[in-house]
């Protein structure tokens, strides 16, 4: 175990643990772009910079392991003035066009450009131009927002093991693509849209459905295969309009390109809403009264003419425990056969 | 799973068989890799080259269906390493001695030509799991749809049972469940033979339970089950069936047979969130609520049980599988006055102690894993902690048998059926998504480059395969990933059906039908 203090405080950590972890153990707040919890290191912003006695500049607490007896500090006019300066370096290069960004209100530089108070830039230079957008169906790649943070690079390869896209090119420069700059052609799981600081990543999908206003989020589980990811459904007049996954979950935040993207059949247009019955060959929209009247005489019927083993009933993985079970109860107290199956063997 | 997904991070070794797990169980594979960063040893068991196996120390290739064979194989050599779990091997097990004379002949030799696997790497695998007693075994549907699938997972639970990777943490046999509430529906009952909870049907103690819970008179007959009720309904003897949220036409196989057996009831009555192809050969169509619609609980592949919350109401008149039950149910005389899917789980809970101690207030922030039979148990994580519920488990010995359907020379390859990564089972819901639609929205069948060479196909070509039982149209997709003599199609696309041409024979105990392997012919 390591001692040391940051502002004043002490706190014992273990060995190994950098600075940022060990500062935000006693919850004291060191602005990051770059850094991520799931993810190695980078030390790539200089936001997290801290002053440690005996260093003569400051260092980033991202990459910096604790030493015993180390005393930091993590805020000084010094430091301040420098992470503004970084902000309004990044700014400077920054569509900041968050009027219209998919990203106002959730996004970490908007954010700190609030807290920094960053109304006017000092700095007006050159600003990087990409014309060219991504044409897959998934991910909008504005990389004219991109601040060169690599939490896509690096949750694409440590945490997918995919390894789609990379740092190219250098200096003014240097940008984040596929190989290539070919279209991005990958398991599109949108871990690095998740990680995205700003809004250079997005959903295709999420566009001009609605931002944080009358958005109402709700806490679910996913509806695809059995891992059973907990997502967040974000709804805005009674329309999914994305989803999301929480860092706490037990699923640490990630999702497949179907718990992520593939939530549309929801709102899907073909979406049976009314009742049917096939009359001569042809479906005929009815009302419930009608349908359940009409399927429930026929069970009875058929029923009382072949015997209860003459019905069977298949019940659905993709519906609630409750309404199984419900559905079985029906099959067996009610049709009175144990003819009651699901796909579990397809 | 007898393990939880939370343990994967902490294994020594994954040993993955007849799953692929990166494409069907994404964030289950994340897991995977996190525990391989950290230094866990993965092996990849599969005669497709999975994405995962990039990422394997060791990838057995083995032929279709020889899976009995690969894992007696392993067994023999860590029997003769000497690497076995005695203590456990006496304490928890019986039949010992008898299963391993069945597995002598088992050589990596005569398994190496079974398997196709080299002997090297039989060892190898077997030094790896048997040298580990943090292994885990993961497996899918390559494991179970196959004629001899319950031989393939005993053989599975053999290995288990002799290294002693079952019953402590960071072990187990872990079955990667395919639907999101597969396990759920499971737990409910909705199998043939057993009420709630895995209650057999046909023990006079248990029907007499739930007779008095429902209030009303059972039958002992064991029920048929889905592989079953299909065939009889094409010889009339099932005359009506009610489907809710299912896909047969597309999920069975052969499916010329399952469409003129649906066609053969004099009643069909389907009950789903879209105009599927079975809702088309319905009587009656009931438009119901899907996920975001409604309140409820899903149980995932680990034994959690996790609360579903309504977002959305319903489109139209669609209505929640509840109500629509309920109702039906009111007109045949039997009333079901529920207010909520709580007071039903409750019901649920009043009847399987494994539940009965899970409510809707404890699964709010987080899920609970069954068995959990207190309001004050934490749950399970794993299974068998204390020991086996019925006392010693025995060694079950399997033999290696081939599959019912090889290859000859008019139908010359293996034809292998499976999920990829965009779409989902029968597509109903993601082929209503128009970027996974974009992106992977044509059907294809994966052959070797080598074969594709022969027979003179090119990448993109329109080509015919066929089987004894149907035939499609459906374009060449060149690849390595599977190995000379075999084709892969993925099941999600109605147009280029691949169950139009697999085999109905199914395992004779489980009745799960052979996907994995049929022989079919391919021509330009």
């Amino acid at each position: 175990m390591v001692k040391l203090t940051i502002d004043g405080k002490t706190i014992t950590v273990p060995k190994g643990t950098t600075v940022l972890d060990a500062a935000r153990k006693l919850d004291i707040p060191i602005p990051t772009l770059c850094h991520h919890p799931k993810l190695t290191p980078f030390g790539g912003c200089r936001m997290c910079i801290v002053e440690i006695k005996g260093i003569p500049r400051p260092v980033t607490s991202c990459t910096t392991p604790v030493t015993e007896g180390m005393e930091v500090i993590t805020s000084s006019p010094r430091l301040e003035d420098l992470r503004k300066t970084i902000l309004e370096l990044i700014l400077s290069d920054h569509p900041n066009d968050c009027m219209v960004c998919e990203r106002a209100g959730d996004c970490t530089l908007q954010e700190l450009a609030y807290f920094y108070g960053i109304k006017e830039n000092r700095f007006q230079g050159e600003r990087r131009r990409y014309e060219k957008r991504d044409g897959n169906p998934f991910i909008e790649r504005d990389m004219e927002k991109c601040i060169l943070c690599g939490r896509c690079v690096k949750v694409c390869s440590e945490v997918q093991g995919v390894g789609a896209i990379d740092f190219a090119y250098r200096g003014f420069n240097a940008k984040i693509c596929p190989p290539y700059e070919h279209d991005l052609d990958c398991e599109f799981c949108g871990q690095c849209v998740a990680v995205c600081p700003t809004g250079a990543l997005t959903g295709k999908m999420w566009a001009l459905k609605g931002r944080q206003k009358e958005i109402k989020e709700v806490d679910t589980v996913c509806a695809y295969c059995g891992t059973g990811c907990n997502i967040t459904l974000h709804v805005r007049r009674n329309e999914v309009v994305r989803v999301t996954s929480k860092e706490n979950t037990w699923n640490e935040g990630w999702l497949c390109v179907k718990g992520r993207f593939g939530y549309k059949f929801i709102n899907s247009p073909d979406r049976l809403k009314t009742p049917l019955i096939k009359k001569r060959g042809k479906f005929k929209e009815v009302s419930w009264e009608e349908a359940l009247d009409y399927t429930a005489k026929k069970l009875n019927a058929i029923k009382k003419k072949y015997g209860p083993d003459s019905i069977g009933g298949l019940s659905s993985a993709r519906c609630t425990t409750e309404e199984n079970y419900l559905f079985q109860k029906f099959i067996r107290a009610v049709i009175g056969t144990n003819n009651v199956d699901h796909c579990a063997r397809l | 799973m007898t393990n939880s997904i939370r343990e994967i991070e902490g294994l020594e070794v994954i040993f993955i068989i007849g799953s692929n797990t990166k494409e069907t169980h994404p964030v289950i594979a994340n897991k995977m890799l996190k525990a391989v960063r950290k230094g866990a040893k993965l092996i990849v068991a599969d005669p497709r080259r999975v994405p995962l196996a990039k990422f394997a120390d060791i990838f057995l290739r083995l032929r279709h269906g020889t899976d009995v064979a690969l894992l007696n194989g392993i067994a023999h050599v860590i029997l003769k390493k000497g690497l076995h779990d005695k203590e456990f091997i006496k304490e928890r097990t019986k039949g010992f001695e008898e299963w391993k004379e069945s597995i002598k002949i088992f050589t990596p030799e005569y398994t190496s030509k079974i398997t196709g696997i080299p002997k090297e790497d039989i060892i190898k695998t077997a030094l790896i799991y048997g040298g580990s007693r943090k292994a885990g075994i993961f497996y899918t549907m390559g494991i179970t749809q196959h004629t001899h699938g319950t031989a393939n997972v005993n053989a599975i639970a053999n290995l288990a049972l002799l290294t002693g990777n079952i019953g402590r943490e960071y072990t187990g046999i872990n079955p990667l469940r395919g639907q999101n509430n597969v396990q759920g529906a499971c737990d409910a009952g909705c199998l043939p033979n057993v009420y709630p909870g895995y209650q057999r049907v046909d023990m006079p103690m248990v029907k007499k339970k739930f007779e008095e819970a429902w209030g009303t008179t059972l039958s002992d007959k064991l029920g048929l089950k889905s592989t079953e009720m299909i065939p009889l309904a094409a010889d009339g003897v099932i005359k009506a069936m009610y489907i809710m949220g299912e896909n047969p036409v597309l999920s069975d196989p052969y499916m010329e047979h399952t469409v003129k057996a649906l066609k053969n009831l004099e009643f069909l009555v389907v009950q789903d969130i879209f105009m599927t192809e079975t809702a088309e050969l319905a009587d009656v169509v009931l438009p119901a609520a899907c996920f975001a619609e409604k309140t409820g609980t899903f149980i995932n592949t680990e034994r959690k049980v996790q609360l579903l919350r309504k977002a959305v109401e319903p489109p139209g008149d669609a209505k929640e599988d509840l109500w629509i039950i309920s109702e039906l149910s009111n007109r045949m005389g039997y009333p079901m006055k529920y207010i909520s899917a709580e007071e039903v789980f409750e019901e649920l809970g009043s009847l399987w102690p494994a539940l009965s101690g899970i409510s809707y207030g404890r699964i709010q922030d987080r899920g609970i894993q069954w068995p959990c039979p207190t309001k004050d148990h934490p749950g399970t994580e794993y299974l068998y902690k204390a020991g086996f519920p019925r006392g010693k488990v025995s060694f079950t010995p399997t033999y290696y048998t081939p599959p019912a359907e090889v290859t000859n020379k008019e139908y010359p390859f293996v034809l292998t059926t499976g999920r990829n990564l965009f779409q989902y089972h029968t597509g109903s819901m993601t082929r209503r998504v128009a970027p996974i639609e974009k992106h992977a929205g044509d059907p294809y069948v994966e052959m070797n480059e080598k074969d594709a060479l022969r027979l003179n196909i090119k990448n993109g070509d329109i080509i015919k395969v066929a089987s004894r039982r149907g035939e499609i149209s459906i374009k060449a997709k060149i690849s390595r990933r599977v190995s000379e003599g075999t084709v892969f199609i993925p099941m999600h696309y109605r147009e280029a059906a691949a169950n139009v041409i697999t085999n109905d024979a199914s395992d004779p105990y489980a009745k799960t039908p052979e996907f994995k392997v049929c022989a079919v012919k391919i021509q330009k």
